[in-house]
């Protein structure tokens, strides 16, 4: 089953376009742990799900441009034409000439509605050429304008017009200190109006992937590129082909509905995060070894302690002793030490897969209570290597671990809001107080159950 | 003397009389609207104090009608410009403006010349602009009669653009025309294109300043700014002189594998006879222009993090009166054409915030940030942009409300001959002082009613004009001092919304 890309805004068009390169890179592999014939059927899957074929033989990506000014998306479609190895389609994108000016309003009240029609007839398009649908990916900052409003103002329209169709919001949380003055504004207005349309909130945070630039990759000058390459792999090592279950060969066919059925078994709890293992410089990579159990390790110890790479992992925190009740709700201001989860998911990938002991993942002391382990913990395996990594491991969680995060944007955005600044950009394009007031009133009660675990 | 026009219709004739008293007009329409205007001796008295004499009038600029015609080898464009941007205007009031603006071109064509080896005229270019010369105007009072061929002018220049984003003003503020004019324009906009940001660079006048009525033009000007304005980025002579002395200071001390290019706009003395007094408004009027460049590069070139014209306002501005900002260009030398081996790129970030970096007299680092943009261009990634933000933020203040108020772009392109540079945009109540200076030199004025009579005297003048003037600027100056008040204070937590479980 086919999934439908739809990138938005700057950042939505950079990384998507990083996305497919990596999909495609790794579908391209040369392969030394798995048969040729296993090979095959993985890139048979991966070419499902995220390429069209066109007369001329060169993929195209499954995926709809939309940005409100042309310098981004003219980039990537000749980044993507140029590379001779797929392309976008030619018709698959929408730009306008004036951006959203970082207004969250303007993408939602007057880009939204006057380019609604245009968009959701691109995405039309792209959704007849599959053969069946798994679902849609909206690739999207939180921080701008277009992605962010815009984005907001698309995913209601797609639940919708596809009402039986999943859609995860690939969502990039911005640097700490700001990229956008308004961002924390334009955040709580994207998550708020999310969480209600929705199914699931996959977040990637700038702060945290600039530090696996800087520490695993050992990159000196960071750019946007090295930053958005990273957060490709993270997203291709999770959805390139698995095996549809235990002892299966077959690839799975719809990966978004058992995303959804494994991770999300409560709308109230939707914010997803990725943490992946082992992540290097190719230089250091040829020096490397890695076993299963070392790996899982470090992924379970990343998980508890809250830590979003393998370096600099806190071994001190431990679960809660089994059997006792977990604490009530956690202090906000102190630092959150055990991270609680609601459901996890780790993904396998590599020579000896089926070796790997997952034991440590089923204790149900990382796990709130209300959900029994056997249910809370599931697993993804192919024989198959991805990328450059003979074995790799991926996690994708629901757990407490972006109350910080999340809880900082809402402080900062509610001080912003009782001074009242920037309000009048808003209020010009229709979004008054109450419906910043809504969004706090959500995004507290999200922190509030999630801190609750 | 100025003559006097009546509108003959219902439009309101302009409000502000002309400050120079003693200019004579010789006008000569000539077919494309331009007027030679020539000043009569007695008062260094147009357009501010930026003013030079001896700069011939520049001939028709290559892109006057916006049809962009074939200069330094690009080839003629037929026809529109391709469309796939947005355009923005840029309105020249009076000789400053024009002097500048003139500078700006010259420094815009270069730029996009330089990216576009090929010359062939592509949307980068044509992202911009058309020009508009009101010098065709000149310093005459308004009847309905001119203010209908600016308007017609300004349409039409609009008409050709498929996406009009923004308006850039320049003018002066002391001066009669750039300041009158000029913010007479600001109203007409608003009015006729009100979903068109208005950009304003506005020459305050200094110290020292020849026209002797300039604060009174200047408050009349700061009322219409404060009302009719998105943004606005005040500039002094001062500080541009001072900068300019700075960067000649550096040239001619001689450090190491510094190569002053031959027509340097800065060094070059050339068939100008340097007299002590004289101010070298070719070079400052070429680091405003610099200003406008940096401004609007990320809009013009690609990048990794763009930001378009609309975001200036939508960051730097968190209440609509308070839309002035103090702006720096750095390193100093991108606006001198020498080749000075590339410093430490930190340094380039530091010196954005120092006081003698600034475009008007002020110090941002010792006063209260509101909000602070920083726009880079060339070889700079995000990691160098997050490092130089987290070293410099401990020294910086920032209002309560927005303890990280930072919106950063990175554009690709350097300016010409450089590898990096930076803009930096502060909303900052270090345009304090320079607002109490107008209104004390406004005052010592008005008090003795010196030279009132001249403006009196235009219809629609009274001293009520004045005084609304003047409670407007207190205003803004009050809102600053209670922002300064808050400087000290600890900073509280506000208490957050409890939600029930």
């Amino acid at each position: 089953m086919s999934i439908v890309t739809v990138q938005l805004g700057q950042c939505g068009n950079q990384i998507g376009f990083e996305v497919f390169d990596a999909l495609f890179s790794d579908s391209h592999c040369p392969q030394k742990f798995c048969s040729k014939r296993e090979n095959e059927a993985y890139q048979a899957s991966c070419k499902e799900r995220f390429f069209s074929e066109e007369e001329d033989g060169v993929p195209v990506a499954r995926a709809v441009l939309v940005d409100m000014e042309p310098k981004v998306i003219n980039q990537t479609l000749s980044r993507a034409a140029h590379s001779g190895r797929w392309k976008y389609g030619q018709h698959s994108h929408l730009c306008q000439k004036q951006g959203s000016g970082n207004n969250w309003a303007y993408g939602y009240s007057v880009h939204g509605p006057r380019h609604e029609e245009s968009i959701m007839n691109l995405i039309q398009k792209e959704v007849e050429k599959c053969d069946s649908l798994s679902g849609f990916f909206i690739v999207m900052s939180m921080a701008g304008g277009t992605g962010s409003g815009l984005g907001a103002f698309l995913t209601q329209n797609l639940q919708d017009q596809y009402s039986n169709s999943l859609k995860m919001n690939q969502i990039i949380w911005p640097y700490g200190t700001g990229e956008v003055i308004v961002q924390n504004y334009n955040s709580i207005l994207t998550l708020s109006h999310l969480y209600r349309s929705s199914d699931a909130l996959l977040v990637h945070e700038n702060d945290a992937v600039h530090k696996i630039c800087a520490k695993l990759m050992n990159i000196k000058q960071i750019s946007f590129r090295d930053i958005n390459q990273v957060l490709a792999h993270q997203l291709g090592s999770v959805f390139q082909p698995t095996y549809s279950g235990e002892g299966s060969f077959h690839y799975r066919r719809n990966p978004l509905v058992d995303l959804m059925e494994d991770l999300v078994p409560h709308p109230e709890f939707k914010m997803l995060g990725v943490r992946n293992i082992p992540q290097m410089s190719e230089n250091s990579l040829a020096y490397s070894t890695f076993t299963w159990a070392g790996l899982l390790k470090h992924l379970r110890q990343m998980l508890i302690s809250n830590a979003k790479m393998e370096e600099g992992i806190d071994w001190q925190v431990r679960p809660p002793l089994s059997g006792l009740p977990t604490l009530g709700k956690m202090p906000l201001s102190k630092e959150l030490h055990f991270n609680t989860s609601i459901a996890n998911l780790v993904i396998l990938r590599g020579k000896d897969v089926h070796s790997a002991d997952l034991g440590a993942f089923k204790d149900p002391a990382l796990y709130t209570s209300w959900l029994e382990p056997v249910t809370a913990f599931n697993v993804w395996k192919t024989q198959r290597a991805f990328s450059k990594y003979e074995k790799s491991a991926a996690l994708v969680s629901n757990s407490q671990s972006l109350v910080k995060p999340l809880d900082m944007i809402v402080g900062k955005a509610w001080n912003m809001f009782a001074s009242k600044a920037y309000l009048h950009q808003y209020t010009k394009f229709g979004i008054e107080e109450e419906d910043f007031l809504d969004g706090f009133a959500l995004l507290e009660q999200v922190i509030a159950s999630y801190s609750n675990l | 003397m100025f003559t006097r026009h009546r509108g003959s219709e219902g439009r309101r004739p302009s409000r502000y009389g002309n400050g120079e008293t003693q200019v004579h007009l010789r006008g000569l329409l000539t077919e494309n609207l331009s007027l030679n205007v020539e000043k009569s001796g007695a008062t260094a008295a147009t357009g501010g104090s930026s003013v030079t004499y001896g700069r011939p009038a520049p001939s028709e600029s290559a892109v006057v009608g916006g049809e962009y015609e074939g200069r330094r080898g690009l080839p003629g464009a037929a026809g529109r410009p391709p469309s796939g941007m947005t355009q923005s205007v840029v309105v020249q009031v009076g000789q400053c403006g024009n002097q500048i603006g003139c500078c700006f071109w010259d420094l815009a064509l270069r730029e996009h010349a330089a990216v576009n080896q090929k010359g062939i005229y592509d949307e980068a270019i044509s992202s911009f602009f058309r020009n508009v010369d009101t010098r065709a105007v000149g310093h005459k009072v308004f009847g309905s009669l001119y203010q209908e061929q600016i308007l017609e002018k300004l349409r039409k220049s609009a008409e050709h653009c498929d996406c009009l984003q923004c308006f850039f003003i320049i003018h002066s503020m002391g001066g009669g025309t750039g300041s009158g004019l000029g913010t007479f324009l600001l109203k007409v906009l608003e009015d006729e294109f009100p979903e068109v940001y208005r950009f304003v660079t506005s020459i305050y006048p200094s110290g020292e300043d020849d026209v002797i009525t300039s604060p009174y033009n200047s408050i009349l000007a700061m009322k219409e700014l404060n009302e009719h304005a998105d943004c606005v980025l005040p500039i002094d002579n001062q500080s541009l002189f001072d900068i300019i002395s700075k960067i000649e200071l550096m040239m001619n001390s001689g450090k190491l594998g510094t190569v002053i290019k031959p027509k340097s706009l800065v060094t070059s003395s050339a068939g100008t006879s340097k007299k002590r007094q004289e101010k070298p408004f070719d070079k400052m009027n070429n680091i405003v222009a610099n200003l406008l460049l940096n401004l609007t590069s990320s809009a013009r070139f690609e990048g990794s993090l763009n930001m378009d014209l609309n975001e200036i306002s939508m960051n730097l501005v968190p209440f609509p009166q308070l839309h002035y900002l103090v702006s720096s260009l750095t390193p100093l030398y991108t606006l001198a054409d020498v080749n000075i081996p590339p410093r430490r790129l930190d340094q380039m970030f530091s010196d954005a915030f120092s006081k003698d970096h600034q475009l008007i007299r002020a110090d941002p680092k010792h006063s209260l940030y509101l909000a602070c943009a920083l726009m880079v261009r060339g070889n700079v990634q995000i990691s160098d942009l997050r490092r130089n933000i987290e070293r410099l933020k401990p020294s910086l203040q920032f209002v309560s409300w927005n303890q990280e108020g930072w919106k950063t772009s990175l554009c690709s392109v350097p300016p010409v001959g450089h590898t990096h540079s930076l803009l930096a945009l502060a909303n900052n109540t270090c345009v304090k002082p320079t607002f109490i200076e107008l209104r004390e030199r406004f005052m010592r004025l008005y008090k003795k009613k010196a030279h009132l009579h001249h403006y009196l005297q235009i219809e629609g003048m009274e001293e009520g004009c004045f005084t609304e003037a003047v409670s407007s600027l207190s205003a803004l100056i009050q809102e600053y001092n209670q922002l300064d008040a808050t400087k000290s204070l600890p900073v509280e937590d506000i208490p957050r919304l409890s939600v029930a479980v």
